[in-house]
């Protein structure tokens, strides 16, 4: 039965949106049926976001706090641009999970667990000193606290699955009752589990059973249905995305419009793997992916595919990205197209690998040896990184540079309905290889672009030698000549200036073109911005929001735009990283909101933040 | 494209550049650069479709000599990139020049994967013991107690053989040149063009600045009859004034010694280059009491790595955005 259908129930008060935090132990499936409750949501009309965050253990000890993985799921009836602040809803699977994961649950909200997983050992474990269930700690909530271990078992029972196997499906039993809860269908994930297990059907059967029996449960036991608002979505064909997904489809898409053969080169690291992951399987689209031996040879591979006139992009996150920054400031040199992506974690060093940071902006920026300057471009939601992955192709291809496309771990594990786009409606990327013999020299340049000639193995009569050492300006031959090296200097600047002029001018997300606030931001920090300041607007007061999405070079009207308010505020999850280059290129008053907490801003952080500064200029 | 393909045989001349050669007067490279060039007229070589990537060294300034595509790329990294290359364009006749230390101190590694994975391209490793562009600090393959620079005291390192390195990362084609001995460099060098995957050939080189004359005890005139062997397919392992000296199998150390042929009793053993046991006690077998091996030690052909295969037209990228949960809101128009 669908709830939300239910017209007894739409009588009731509607939940604009809801927050669901699932946790578990990291063998639980919770990052399984979390991304379900998105589908589920995206499929009843919700717009939603939703965030896995789990461990970097690779399987910490069962019942351990370090070992839970969690998901949170924010779904609703009005664009949801964040995961939310809080949940609504806990379901945690065992007692490290309601130990870890109590703080993110509002006040009075709903605790689902599994009773039959609160034994005494395991709640000694999470460094429980007494039961929560019993010494009160819970009072302030509502408790629902079935027996989920037994009750997934008897459901189960018919399956012919062993005990072990058995209990694998509590994940489902728990999800089925968050959808009686919430009026979720169950056809997409019945859909989904079918197809999973389509080798397997016992075991697509019995999550399907226990999937039900929680649904069924939440009938019974006539636990309050909360009905939630549906939302008007404009017409088209959707999909739920994760950001990496969408990226490496843009890879894919990039190499479709500019029919050039796409190899993808990196090395496996945390949070970047994905998009290896995702490429890897388009192989029967034409997509080459390349894991390499290290680091350094992946930047290479992707150099050396260039060179021979393919698309060469490299993946990586910062402390992978460190290691290529030499073989960067090659390609810088030698003037070729390339796409580096940087899946941003939290650092120094190996930091804290799978929580979400933006403290690589500076790194991207000035990261290479010598006057190095390349493009940077940063994406914040899964559809920027479809259109960031074109545009960082386009950019690449034509101006012959090194592109860095900035993602996060936030941004690239979080999912999001997507209007699938038309391919036929997406630009052509026109870049033909040079295969004129006449006067060839591969250092000559295209007078608009600054662009060099880009002749490759293959083509009679082009054949040349590059390499990182200085070229002559004319001839493309090695060059000490002191003019020359200041020449060459100044040509590669302004070839990545000059990428401007083909930047679309920057006009505010939210908000009038001028006015007492602006907050600007860029990459996954979008969501909570956007979403604090239609909220701000909502109270009548003068905010607009600035989404960056190229950093270098910025877009052509930035300062001027910029200029058109009193006061600009940045948030970001550094120091103050984009800030500083803001008031180094002509923006003296922007000021920084910094969050280094390896968590998403918090969309009432950033309200504050706003509220405090308009409110000390009131005075 | 070009109309003008001229699709003549081409001569050494074709394949020279206006570049002015800079390295030391008598410097070994001379005779290895005249080398490749007399190869790849001799071999048919297509200027367009030929490569030559590099590293960093003095070695790695080749390309800019050969007039065909070349790459001077950065130190060590010169085998990954011609993955790439290759990656993209199989085609391509892919050259890959190092040193002694471009390939086996910073880029060991990637000359290990690009062995073992056996990508179709000649590796050239200019062998001469010393670090030549860095003025002269010993160097990974650099005996020990070597003195230099960096090493006032003599170095403590022990030193790496090429070869022996090549058959242990499972390469197919291990060879051994000379650069003073052209007429066998060129006929090793054809034989690694021939050869489909990856073929490393060593080449003893002479640094006249550095390092001079450190190969002289089995690369001298006077010494290379008795401290070399020269490796033929099929011939009998041979070497000495009048051949007079053989290499035979000794089941003691279940490697090889060197025994009197004069006789002719002894059980010399012939040249396999098939055989990856024979290579390798070859690799191994040196001065100063056993000679040298040059020539081809190894040659036993294995499928090329092209990557992971890559089809297209079973799937469209609209197939692949909407092979997911996909939904449809509003009319579908």
């Amino acid at each position: 039965m669908n709830i939300a259908s239910n017209k007894e129930l739409q009588e009731q008060a509607t939940a604009e949106t809801v927050v669901v935090r699932l946790a578990g132990d990291s063998g639980d499936g919770i990052q399984v049926i979390g991304s379900q409750l998105g589908l589920a949501s995206a499929m009843a009309e919700n717009d939603l976001g939703t965030f896995p965050e789990y461990p970097s253990e690779v399987r910490a000890p069962v019942g351990t706090t370090y070992g839970v993985s969690a998901y949170q799921v924010h779904f609703g009836g009005r664009p949801i641009k964040t995961i939310g602040d809080e949940a609504d809803m806990l379901v945690a699977l065992n007692p490290a999970a309601l130990k870890t994961n109590l703080d993110t649950l509002k006040k009075g909200g709903v605790i689902l667990i599994d009773v039959g997983s609160f034994t005494q050992r395991n709640i000694e474990k999470a460094g429980y000193e007494s039961s929560p269930l019993e010494d009160g700690s819970l009072n302030n909530y509502h408790l629902l606290d079935p027996d989920i271990s037994k009750m997934t078992l008897e459901a189960v029972a018919d399956t012919g699955l062993n005990r072990k196997a058995s209990m694998r499906c509590k994940n489902f039993w728990a999800l089925g009752l968050v959808y009686w809860l919430y009026g979720r269908d169950r056809s997409p994930t019945v859909e989904w589990l079918n197809r999973k297990f389509a080798a397997n059907p016992d075991v697509a059967g019995a999550n399907v059973a226990a999937l039900n029996a929680g649904h069924a449960y939440g009938e019974t036991m006539e636990a309050t249905a909360t009905n939630v608002a549906r939302m008007d979505q404009p017409p088209g064909t959707y999909s739920f995305v994760t950001g990496y997904e969408a990226l490496a489809w843009g890879l894919a898409a990039a190499a479709e419009l500019s029919d050039r053969q796409l190899v993808f080169a990196s090395y496996p690291i945390t949070p970047a793997s994905p998009l290896l992951h995702t490429l890897a399987k388009l192989s029967d689209i034409g997509v080459r992916t390349f894991q390499a031996e290290d680091e350094i040879a992946a930047i290479c591979a992707a150099i050396g595919v260039s060179f021979a006139g393919g698309i060469g992009v490299t993946s990586s996150s910062g402390p992978g990205i460190a290691l290529k920054q030499e073989a960067m400031s090659l390609a810088v040199s030698a003037e070729l197209p390339l796409v580096i992506v940087n899946t941003q974690r939290a650092g120094p060093s190996t930091g804290m690998p799978t929580k979400t940071e933006q403290s690589d902006l500076n790194q991207a920026l000035y990261g290479r040896h010598g006057e190095s300057p390349l493009v940077v471009l940063a994406a914040g939601t899964p559809a920027e990184c479809f259109d960031l992955a074109i545009e960082a192709t386009r950019i690449a291809l034509t101006y012959m540079t090194p592109v860095i496309l900035l993602s996060d771990g936030f941004v690239a594990n979080s999912s999001s309905p997507w209007t699938l786009p038309n391919m036929d409606s997406l630009k052509k990327i026109e870049v033909k290889n040079h295969t004129d013999t006449e006067n060839f020299n591969p250092y000559h340049r295209d007078p608009d672009t600054l662009a060099r000639s880009w002749a490759v193995p293959g083509t009679p009569g082009c054949e040349h030698r590059i390499g990182g050492i200085e070229k002559d300006y004319a001839t493309g031959h090695i060059s000490y000549e002191p003019d020359n090296h200041q020449k060459m200097t100044d040509v590669r600047a302004a070839r990545i200036d000059g990428i401007a002029k083909s930047i679309p001018p920057l006009k505010p997300d939210q908000g009038e073109a001028e006015g007492e606030m602006a907050v600007v931001g860029w990459g996954s920090t979008y969501g909570p911005i956007s979403r604090a300041i239609s909220n701000l607007r909502a109270r009548g007061l003068s905010v607009s929001h600035i989404h960056l999405t190229h950093i270098r070079p910025f877009a052509p009207n930035q300062n001027e735009l910029l200029k058109g308010f009193r006061q600009i505020l940045v948030p970001e999850m550094n120091s103050g990283q984009l800030v500083n280059l803001l008031k180094a290129e002509g923006c003296p008053h922007a000021e920084k909101l910094s969050k280094m907490t390896g968590r998403p801003f918090q969309v009432k952080e950033i309200e504050e933040a706003v509220m405090s500064r308009l409110e000390a200029t009131d005075e | 494209m070009n109309e003008q393909v001229n699709t003549a045989q081409l001569t050494p001349a074709d394949f020279t550049t206006d570049q002015e050669v800079r390295w030391c007067p008598g410097c070994g490279d001379y005779a290895i650069l005249k080398a490749v060039r007399t190869v790849l007229a001799e071999v048919g070589a297509r200027r367009e479709n030929t490569v030559f990537v590099s590293g960093i060294g003095c070695s790695s300034r080749f390309p800019y000599y050969i007039d065909t595509y070349g790459f001077h790329t950065i130190h060590g990294r010169a085998p990954a990139v011609a993955t790439g290359m290759l990656l993209a364009n199989p085609d391509l006749d892919v050259w890959i020049i190092t040193g002694d230390g471009d390939g086996l101190s910073i880029g060991g590694n990637h000359l290990l994967h690009i062995l073992r994975r056996n990508l179709n391209c000649q590796i050239l490793l200019f062998n001469n013991e010393t670090y030549g562009l860095t003025k002269g600090q010993y160097s990974p393959t650099s005996h020990q107690a070597t003195r230099s620079p960096s090493s006032p005291g003599g170095s403590v390192d022990s030193p790496v053989d090429p070869a022996g390195f090549a058959l242990g990362c499972g390469a197919r084609f291990v060879a051994r040149g000379v650069d003073t001995q052209i007429k066998q460099l060129t006929e090793v060098l054809k034989a690694a063009y021939h050869h489909k995957g990856a073929s490393f050939v060593e080449i003893y080189q002479n640094c006249i600045v550095f390092n001079e004359d450190v190969f002289e005890d089995f690369t001298a005139k006077s010494n290379i009859a008795d401290h070399q062997i020269q490796l033929e397919s099929g011939a009998p392992l041979l070497f000495g004034k009048d051949k007079s000296r053989g290499i035979a199998f000794d089941p003691s150390s279940l490697g090889l010694k060197t025994v009197d042929a004069s006789s002719g009793e002894a059980d010399i053993l012939m040249h396999d280059p098939a055989n990856y046991n024979l290579a390798s006690a070859l690799a191994r077998f040196a001065n100063p009491d056993n000679p040298v091996a040059t020539g081809v030690l190894y040659d036993n052909p294995a499928p090329v790595y092209t990557g992971h295969p890559v089809s297209t037209g079973k799937r469209s990228l609209e197939d692949v955005l909407r092979g997911g949960f996909s939904w449809q809101v509003g009319k579908n128009e």
